[in-house]
């Protein structure tokens, strides 16, 4: 079958030393939608989330058997490119890491990695993406005091500008609101249905209302297999498998 | 009273006074230094190399000596620095955490740290030796070089090590290199730790005598070339303590105050600089 998904799994497992971690997953990620991996945590969510990135590849001790496609490329592939492979997705971690830098030299980060050199170009970049990430009217007057300064809902949303302004296509969240309290938090779940118009979003998330609230798709793992996927209506009100019931139930965590 | 508060004040006691005493044994030290040095200490010192019979109490000054000195470790450290960062960025940054040859290489750097300054010394001199070179200003620098180089890895392996994970991740995910990460994120995070690993390798590379007896030389005459032997304050402040006469010894312990004085100096222009450049780090 043809589809043109970004991401497409195939028969991916991995391994940290004798641990099997992801066990034979396949699936396909749809464009433009949020995907939304559940699960109960040490079942691979994070895992398989950083598998699309090549985030695991400074893992010690690690295998990994299968495909990732990237619009149609494989990753894995020994002569794939991590960094352009990375560049067409944008990662929001636990905990927000501001680099050690200004607000705007963090936003500007990635474009001059990316050989944009342009003054005014980059100046134009990170506005439009502090404002795509509603900062920017909190930081305009203060865009050259250091990142770290900024409250720990606010440093999430420049993570989301940074990442934003490397020109992905796809934006990948492990937890993103997990460390932010709950207004930081809505303020993020609201520009992930804002994005949702242009990017590809799959968020790994614990908080099964979270999940409700923002997945067009639900990914169930347990144990690293993939036991359901689905669009998320189908999922939490008529899952298919016992499994994937207890654990929206809430019988299984 | 109760066991458990019994505990608690004796380990206290036992804590502060430890603390106490280092502190005294420190100021006791300083205090030694400034009482017998002061008094000795004069301009003419620190502006003239030593004129003939300055070490039987004539005129004449040890400028030969402090500019021999912060020439030879300026020099050691900015060639220790070449070695040391590349060999942390490698351990931290690019080489797999439980690899051996990681720890092979930590290993040796934490002996080589206990190896004493005077083999260090000897091994200069047998390369000095090999490369046909006399005693000179090169072969110190070459020699401090090593002897500070484990000090300095060390300590900025420590500190390097510190940088948290996912920063790292942060970089590499909007497509940075290894090697853009490890200079723009890892370095700048761990600045502060870095410059002081730097400092400490300074301040134990001007401090020592050992290593220089055989490689350094010594000479009346200002550092003028690479090649040729220089004079340096440890070895000043060992030749003068070794005369009977007091006003050379006294001497000895201006010249100790004008080390003290260098390294002092050094740590707080750095930690202020330093302070410049680190507004940005992640906390």
């Amino acid at each position: 079958m043809e589809s043109n998904a970004h991401i497409r799994v195939q028969n991916l497992n991995v391994y940290y030393g004798k641990d099997h971690a992801l066990k034979d997953i396949s699936v396909e990620i749809p464009n433009k939608k949020i995907t939304v991996i559940i699960g109960p945590s040490g079942c691979g969510k994070s895992t398989l989330l950083k598998s699309f990135n090549r985030l695991l590849d400074p893992v010690d001790n690690i295998r990994i058997t299968g495909k990732v496609l990237l619009d149609g490329e494989d990753i894995y592939d020994p002569k794939a490119e991590v960094t352009h492979i990375r560049r067409k997705m944008g990662l929001l971690s636990q905990k927000p890491y501001p680099l050690p830098m200004s607000i705007y030299d963090n936003i500007a980060y990635g474009p001059r990695i990316h050989e944009e050199r342009d003054k005014r170009k980059l100046d134009r970049i990170v506005e439009h993406f502090l404002k795509t990430a509603s900062l920017w009217d909190e930081v305009k007057d203060k865009l050259h005091s250091p990142a770290s300064r900024l409250s720990v809902g606010q440093q999430q949303r420049l993570c989301l500008a940074r990442g934003l302004a490397v020109g992905p296509e796809i934006i990948l969240g492990d937890e993103p609101t997990s460390a932010l309290d709950p207004k930081s938090s809505q303020n993020i779940e609201k520009s992930f249905l804002e994005l949702r118009k242009n990017y590809t979003i799959v968020i790994v998330s614990h908080i099964l209302r979270q999940a409700k609230r923002l997945a067009d798709y639900v990914l169930f793992l347990y144990m690293g297999q993939l036991i359901e996927y689905g669009p998320a209506q189908e999922i939490f009100e008529n899952p298919k498998e016992e499994m994937t019931k207890e654990y929206i139930q809430g019988s299984i965590s | 009273m109760h066991k458990h508060a019994i505990e608690e004040i004796i380990f206290k006691i036992l804590m502060i006074s430890s603390c106490l005493l280092v502190i005294s044994v420190l100021f006791l030290i300083l205090g030694t230094i400034v009482c017998k040095g002061l008094p000795y200490l004069n301009w003419s010192m620190i502006t003239q190399a030593p004129k003939s019979g300055y070490y039987l109490g004539h005129e004449g000054g040890i400028l030969n000596s402090i500019l021999g000195s912060l020439y030879l470790t300026g020099g050691a450290t900015i060639l220790a620095f070449m070695m040391s960062l590349p060999v942390t960025l490698y351990l931290n940054v690019y080489a797999k955490k439980k690899s051996i040859l990681v720890s092979m290489v930590r290993f040796s750097f934490d002996v080589l740290w206990g190896v004493p300054s005077i083999v260090y010394g000897a091994f200069g001199f047998m390369l000095m030796l090999f490369f046909g070179m006399k005693a000179s200003l090169l072969a110190g620098i070459i020699t401090v070089a090593f002897l500070i180089l484990p000090i300095m890895t060390r300590s900025m392996d420590e500190v390097i090590r510190m940088v948290p994970p996912p920063l790292l991740e942060a970089s590499y995910a909007l497509g940075a290199t290894r090697l853009e990460t490890a200079l723009k994120v890892v370095v700048r995070q761990a600045l502060p730790g870095i410059s002081t690993a730097v400092l400490i390798a300074f301040g134990r590379g001007i401090g020592d005598a050992a290593s220089l007896i055989f490689t350094a030389g010594f000479t009346d005459s200002l550092p003028n070339s690479l090649f040729q032997p220089v004079a340096t304050l440890p070895l000043t402040i060992f030749f003068q303590f070794s005369s009977p006469l007091a006003q050379v010894q006294g001497r000895a312990y201006a010249a100790a105050l004008i080390l003290t004085v260098i390294i002092l100096v050094i740590s707080i222009v750095s930690r202020f600089l330093t302070k410049q450049f680190t507004r940005n780090i992640v906390r």
